[in-house]
């Protein structure tokens, strides 16, 4: 049963990737494409993180993989923030239909 | 006592031949993107272009690292290849005036002569001659025989800082003379901070700093009996120093001068004391006496670790931080 739902969410969690990587590709300017990648790469990751916890053996592994998400989650954040201001800065527009 | 990296990564999956495949389809992929980063590293259009792919390429060999079973040679890849060279490199490209494509250079360096070419193709297949002679498990079984003596349990670290640490001693001595050619250039070029208010990025480094901190000691206490040590740890500290200067920090007034100096020499100077120290009681340099091994090791590891830190920090700066500089006080944030 915990296996199963651990394949659940990694499963979960590998189609958000897919999505964010889609988008990456797809959409139109750097600000839509770190719209789509930086939410749907951090969720996605969460969603692995917390399928290998229920796999993993002992509380030291499951705080580390909660660990290294927090991590992500706020550097990723930090991340696309100063990406979308450097990329303002250098005059380039939202993309506008 | 932890053994030293098998030599049978590429069949982990023993056995089970679907992992297998799986080890080999991932390996394959692995070496795929390194070789198209490393073309796109060199023959990018732009130089920006270029110095992504580099660090991408940085990212990719510490990944190659963790599929050799090389956690420390990992570790210290994505901190420097990935983190600290890429931010080098950056910071260049940033003070670098004008136009910054290599379109028509990258187009005439197509057009390689004759004589070169040849050169290449025959120092290439020496190098293939050379890498098929090699004994295929390389010197990991001297290592293992010689690891009762070393006075200390991880292998690695037994071997940067007994075995060769003459070779040790002489990279740090090279990163001290690439710090001090530096400062003889001139002073501290670092950029004065982005125009932009981004108030994520100071936050960002109040948060992470200490984690940086606690990482470096983390792993130079942990490079005694693992994976870590004085290259990894340094590596670790630089990037959080790098950061927190990436975010408005300035060097403090009172850090400059002496106390720099004397951190950025810490590590060669333990180790040359440490060296000619043991010469008087053995009378071969760095010949470590066996009970006090373990305790020299430590302080050469530790004095290393920590002006590898500064020595890294002090080239990402430029040139020699002077006083007088708009200090803010704390070490992170400064002045906006």
């Amino acid at each position: 049963m915990t296996d199963a739902i651990a394949l659940f969410l990694i499963l979960l969690g590998l189609l958000f990737f897919f999505s964010g990587t889609v988008g990456l590709l797809r959409f139109p300017d750097a600000f839509t494409r770190l719209h789509a990648l930086s939410k749907a790469d951090t969720l996605a990751l969460g969603l692995v993180c917390a399928g290998l916890a229920l796999q993993a053996d002992d509380g030291l592994l499951r705080a580390k993989l909660l660990l290294i998400w927090l991590l992500v989650l706020i550097s990723g954040a930090t991340c696309s923030s100063l990406i979308a201001r450097a990329a303002l800065a250098h005059g380039i527009r939202p993309w506008q239909r | 006592m932890r053994a030293l990296p098998s030599h049978t990564v590429f069949d982990r999956g023993s056995g089970d031949p679907a992992m297998t495949l799986l080890h080999t389809a991932f390996d394959a992929l692995l070496l795929l993107s390194m070789i198209v980063l490393a073309w796109q590293g060199v023959h990018a259009r732009n130089m920006f272009r270029a110095v992504v792919s580099f660090m991408m390429f940085g990212l990719l060999t510490a990944v190659a690292w963790v599929r050799l079973e090389a956690p420390d040679i990992a570790l210290a890849e994505a901190a420097l290849g990935a983190g600290l060279t890429g931010a080098l490199l950056l910071a260049t490209l940033g003070r670098l005036e004008g136009d910054v494509s290599i379109e028509r250079a990258s187009r005439r360096a197509v057009r390689i002569p004759l004589p070169w070419a040849a050169l290449g193709l025959v120092g290439a297949t020496s190098l293939l001659a050379v890498a098929l002679a090699l004994p295929a498990p390389g010197l990991g079984g001297r290592v293992q025989e010689a690891m009762p003596a070393a006075g200390i349990d991880a292998p690695v670290t037994a071997v940067l800082l007994n075995f060769r640490s003459w070779d040790t001693l002489l990279e740090i001595a090279v990163m001290l003379l690439a710090v001090i050619a530096l400062w003889s250039l001139g002073r501290d070029v670092l950029a004065s901070p982005s125009r932009l208010p981004a108030p994520a990025l100071p936050a960002l480094v109040r948060l992470l700093f200490p984690l940086f901190i606690l990482s470096t000691f983390y792993l130079l206490w942990r490079g005694g009996y693992g994976p870590g040590g004085a290259f990894p740890a340094g590596a670790l500290l630089a990037a959080g120093l790098v950061l927190a200067l990436l975010a408005g920090a300035r060097v403090p007034k009172r850090v400059t001068g002496a106390p720099l100096r004397w951190a950025l020499a810490a590590g060669l100077l333990a180790f040359l004391v440490v060296a000619l120290a043991v010469m008087a009681e053995s009378g071969v340099f760095f010949a470590y006496p066996e009970d006090y091994a373990p305790l020299l090791i430590a302080v050469v590891e530790i004095a290393a670790g920590l002006s590898i830190g500064v020595m890294l920090t002090a080239l990402f700066l430029g040139g020699e931080p002077v006083s007088g500089d708009p200090v803010g006080g704390d070490p992170v944030g400064g002045d906006r």
